[in-house]
């Protein structure tokens, strides 16, 4: 089933606590998808590249020297960051697993994300200037609390509960996806795509990576895929709905947009508010209402519509 | 914020399915036959068991529930005569096979609303979302906005008005009932319907399969004018009428007499 979520403040840029916002939107829809929670965060913009990555999966087992192995790991993504001309300055560590890193680097992102990734089981999950993605197993509040959102100051968020029905309750088949290699670029899928497999080949071809078997991950790449070809986020998300089959409501966000498209069967669910300050959207009203605490007007928007909204 | 105060009280089991929790709270304000409370800090289930304290043992006949927070499955399953407000907005499934109640609901509904109503009369102040009035059998039921797609899908009695737009397939595998639409219509107007009504005052943006515009006669007008003065929604605008054109099926014209000698 999986729900989905966005949120762009549009007042002059006013950043907010996008991170508590977006977690009480995703815990009132816990009934939606209990399995995992992700969310893509946008914080300001900064000169630096930020890298969310993991070394692990939440439900590796843990043998004798996962520890050691991690560990280990962590110090060669670093090592090679640093071969590549990556001047390192800040590293967090966020659960055992997963690490945030700030760095300066002007070179392609492509180049990062494939010599990090060449460090066996490690993932980049997002690398951009402002956007970071945050995914892990539990609802809203668990993830919440354990990668310290509380208090993330941004300017714009989705997020996604999931129901897996297409591939493993792990954190590499958990929602919202980065649209490798193109920074900043990040997407949630509530539905399924049936013409899934001709076109992770096909962009597979032209040499993205899928880090997933889950069908959403192709959604990003090939939005992204798209904008490098210059299009518009509206102008790709507009020829996804000829080119992509099946039944979804996916939501886009990139560094300053926030865009959502409808299949042409309006089968997946999404409720719309949009005000002069805020824009909200969600699988379900109650997410909405979770967020604004007065009487709102709200819509679902029909079949086959693309909505971008910048901030 | 609010609206998550009640969910919260929720206590989940290891499936993360929420357990039943069978009490009346008993917090209405009662007057006489009518009653009010607020629902913002209770969850779904201890809404629905106080609406049916109310009107089952208390002979309550005027309840208004406020702040429902677009919660899920309220008001469903009430089976006795009475008026219902609600002074907001209603998640999925809300007046779901209900059998008699007059519902006004003030805000906006989401998917599936008054699923499978039998009679009675449900009101909604603004827009609804799709599979609104999914299989009703009788009553009336009035969207004051717009609604999604697949607005009376597999209706088999009744009468839908809408008057703000309507989206895909509407009317779609309809058997029965009316259908009025005040505004524009999206794509597959009465996709597969096998019989039943749709009257459509503003452009159809495409027929489904089968579905074909109807002669109007005297019956039409004469519904028109009963259904928009019964409501007080002012003069019924000018209406294209569609009906099955009964091509898709194959139809049995033999007698069950003569069905019978077949087999």
């Amino acid at each position: 089933m999986c729900g989905i979520a966005g949120i762009i403040y549009r007042n002059g840029n006013r950043e907010h606590a996008v991170g508590h916002d977006m977690t009480a939107m995703l815990q009132s829809m816990k009934h939606r998808g209990p399995d995992s929670t992700g969310y893509a965060l946008y914080g300001p913009a900064t000169e630096l590249i930020i890298m969310r990555y993991k070394l692990a999966d939440a439900n590796d087992p843990r043998d004798f020297e996962f520890a050691q192995r991690l560990e280990h790991n962590r110090a060669d993504v670093e090592a090679r960051l640093r071969a590549l001309g990556a001047k390192i300055h800040g590293i967090e560590k966020e659960t055992g697993y997963a690490y945030r890193l700030t760095f300066e680097y002007d070179g392609e992102l492509k180049a990062i994300t494939d010599v990090v990734e060449d460090v066996p089981h490690t993932e980049v999950l997002s690398l951009g200037h402002s956007l970071e993605i945050i995914k892990d197993l539990g609802d809203a509040e668990q993830v919440a609390e354990q990668y310290r959102l509380d208090g993330f100051i941004g300017t714009h968020a989705i997020g996604h509960v999931r129901m897996a029905t297409e591939s493993d309750v792990d954190i590499s088949g958990a929602h919202p996806y980065w649209a490798y290699p193109f920074g900043d670029v990040a997407v949630v899928h509530n539905g399924q795509l049936t013409n899934y497999f001709q076109w992770k080949h096909r962009l597979e071809r032209s040499g993205h990576r899928f880090q997933s078997e889950c069908d959403s991950e192709v959604i990003a790449v090939y939005l992204a895929q798209k904008m490098g070809d210059g299009y518009s986020l509206e102008d790709a998300m507009r020829e996804s709905l000829q080119e992509l089959d099946g039944v979804f409501t996916y939501i886009c966000v990139t560094g300053d947009a926030l865009g959502v498209a409808k299949d042409e069967m309006a089968a997946k669910p999404l409720v719309l508010y949009e005000a002069d300050d805020i824009v909200a959207l969600a699988s379900e009203e109650i997410a909405i209402r979770a967020i604004v605490d007065h009487e709102i007007e709200t819509w679902d928007p029909y079949e086959g519509e693309v909505m971008v909204w910048t901030r | 914020m609010d609206a998550l105060a009640g969910e919260r009280m929720i206590t989940y089991d290891a499936r993360g399915l929420a357990e039943p929790d069978d009490t009346v709270l008993h917090v209405s304000e009662l007057d006489g036959d009518r009653a009010v409370f607020d629902a913002k800090n209770l969850t779904t289930r201890q809404i629905n068991l106080e609406l049916r304290w109310l009107l089952y043992e208390e002979g309550v006949k005027d309840v208004t529930v406020l702040n429902p927070g677009a919660k899920h499955s309220l008001g469903v399953g009430i089976l006795t005569r009475c008026r219902i407000t609600f002074d907001g907005s209603l998640g999925y499934f809300g007046c779901g096979l209900i059998d008699g109640p007059e519902v006004q609901i003030k805000g906006r509904v989401g998917w599936s609303a008054c699923e499978n109503m039998m009679s009675g009369v449900v009101v909604i102040e603004s827009n609804a979302g799709s599979l609104t009035g999914a299989a009703i059998r009788g009553g009336d039921l009035i969207v004051k906005g717009q609604v999604g797609a697949r607005t009376g899908i597999d209706q088999k009695g009744g009468t839908i008005i809408v008057l703000g737009r309507a989206g895909s397939m509407t009317g779609f595998m309809m058997q029965r009932g009316r259908q009025i639409f005040c505004d524009d219509v999206g794509p597959g107007l009465g996709d597969s319907m096998y019989d039943g009504t749709i009257y459509v005052a503003g452009k159809v943006k495409s027929l489904g399969i089968d579905c074909v515009p109807g002669e109007w006669n005297v019956s039409d007008t004469e519904l028109m004018e009963r259904k928009f003065r019964i409501h007080g929604l002012g003069d019924p605008p000018e209406f294209q009428k569609f009906v099955c054109g009964k091509r898709l099926y194959n139809y049995d014209n033999l007698e069950p007499s003569e069905r019978k000698l077949v087999l």
